[in-house]
């Protein structure tokens, strides 16, 4: 019994963790098993040398699904942009499929953004979309690219995690990103000093300037608390949602292995979860894409003057 | 779970697709689709154009044949008014030429049964004279008796 415990918790641990390319410090890690004479960079083995290797790693389960899925994204809608732009004629197919996810993203972002800015379409729809095929990602059976990946390399204890957006480093990597994005606009439309102002003078503010000085510093812990949450929690979000949606995966996953009754239970519900998923995945990228364009209008809005 | 070098690569990416799609993507399919807008906005206009086109040739189609068909109607009358009015002409002319040739065989007749009548005259004087010869039994001058003979030839 507590060994069927063990290979389960085994069996989760190994799906939640990535496969990690870093710079291990010298020393024994993995029960003994791997011996690091000198520090260097290599594949992480097990938890423990994932953990050694700190912050000098890089995800490259996460990175090399991103990075396809971002390439097949840019591949498939530049193809379209070059059908587009040559065929003056009624489109067809594929077009017809992104012109019409170009239609909404457009459509949302003209509802939410109403200042002029080249980028912020065409990010949401990179988001969008990236997002969206990230995440459907996790529609695919928990075993069929680990496994698989296992046979291929013969190394069956291949670490390997599908979903992009179940990696806390890329959600917050996007947001973070965005984040940026929108201190840069902020500053670009509003000038340091209307940004500071923007920190300092709300929510709080009263006309004689001896009530200001002791306003300013509440106002600026309220708004910088205010401004530091929106990029943790739009990349929590997105990780969050993914991760237990994943999770609930791999445990239906580990029930096909209890037998024919529980094994047909978990099919039903494998299958219902999936359905479910599908919302989310979709709703996810969504939200996502809508709370970067909020977040540009925000730095584009200069607020009432104080 | 951890923290690491995943974050700045993503980062580095997720500006790159950006980048890629804000520089190729975006204004190709934008401009496409704008184009195409315009050109079905044009299209349709167009078509309405046509359509009130066709309907303004229509009115004027009909309005001809309209006119057309008066002008016939109008010939036809006058064709009608001027054969009708040959006939009575033709009519008229053969009453005329009816009763001219009437009036010349009126007075064909009449100069027939005049000379029939000069002719009887002449001969009742010769008769009448042939006869009293007889009855007297002589010689009788018909000149001494002309104005008896006249008289008897006028009342024939």
């Amino acid at each position: 019994m507590s060994a069927e415990a063990q290979t389960s918790s085994g069996y989760i641990l190994h799906h939640l963790t990535n496969m990690t390319y870093g710079k291990l410090p010298a020393g024994s890690y993995c029960d003994g098993e791997h011996v690091m004479e000198q520090a260097g960079w290599t594949l992480a083995h097990c938890k423990e040398e994932t953990s050694a290797m700190g912050f000098s790693a890089v995800h490259v389960d996460s990175m090399g699904w991103s990075i396809f899925l971002g390439v097949l994204f840019c591949w498939l809608f530049r193809r379209v942009a070059v059908k587009a732009a040559a065929n003056k004629g009624a489109p067809t197919g594929l077009q017809n499929a992104v012109e019409m996810i170009i239609e909404f993203v457009d459509g949302t972002v003209s509802d939410i953004f109403h200042h002029r800015n080249r980028l912020v379409a065409p990010m949401a729809l990179t988001i969008f979309v990236w997002i969206f095929m990230m995440n459907l990602m996790d529609l695919l059976p928990v075993d069929w690219l680990p496994h698989a990946a296992g046979i291929i390399t013969g190394n069956p204890h291949l670490f390997l995690k599908v979903v992009p957006t179940t990696d806390p480093n890329v959600t917050l990597g996007m947001s973070f990103t965005v984040f940026g994005l929108m201190l840069f606009f902020s500053i670009k439309e509003k000038g340091v000093v209307g940004f500071v102002k923007e920190l300092t003078l709300h929510p709080f503010h009263a006309p004689k300037w001896y009530f200001n000085v002791f306003l300013i510093p509440i106002n600026l812990v309220l708004e910088t608390v205010s401004l530091i949450a929106k990029p943790i929690s739009l990349g929590l979000r997105l990780f969050g949602n993914m991760y237990a949606g994943e999770m609930i995966f791999i445990l239906i996953a580990i029930m096909f292995g209890a037998g024919v009754l529980l094994g047909s239970l978990a099919g039903v519900l494998q299958w219902a979860w999936a359905v479910f998923h599908i919302l989310i995945i979709t709703l996810q990228a969504f939200v996502f894409m809508v709370l970067t364009i909020v977040y540009m209008a925000m730095a584009h809005d200069v607020s009432e003057e104080h | 779970m951890n923290i690491n070098l995943t974050l700045i690569g993503q980062s580095i990416t997720f500006l790159i697709f950006v980048w890629f799609c804000m520089k190729f993507v975006w204004p190709f399919i934008r401009n496409a689709m704008d184009a195409r807008t315009q050109q079905i906005a044009e299209g349709l206009s167009a078509a309405e154009r046509a359509h009130r086109d066709l309907e303004l040739a229509q009115d004027r189609a009909s309005s001809q044949l309209k006119e057309a068909k008066a002008e016939v109607a109008s010939i036809i009358e006058q064709a009608n008014r001027r054969a009708a009015q040959i006939v009575d002409e033709a009519k008229d002319r053969a009453r005329e030429e009816g009763e001219r040739i009437k009036a010349a065989a009126q007075a064909e007749i009449e100069q027939e049964t005049n000379r029939a009548r000069e002719q009887l005259r002449t001969q009742v004087g010769v008769l009448a004279v042939a006869g009293a010869e007889r009855i007297l039994g002589r010689a009788i001058d018909v000149n001494a008796h002309r104005d008896i003979v006249d008289r008897l030839a006028q009342e024939l």
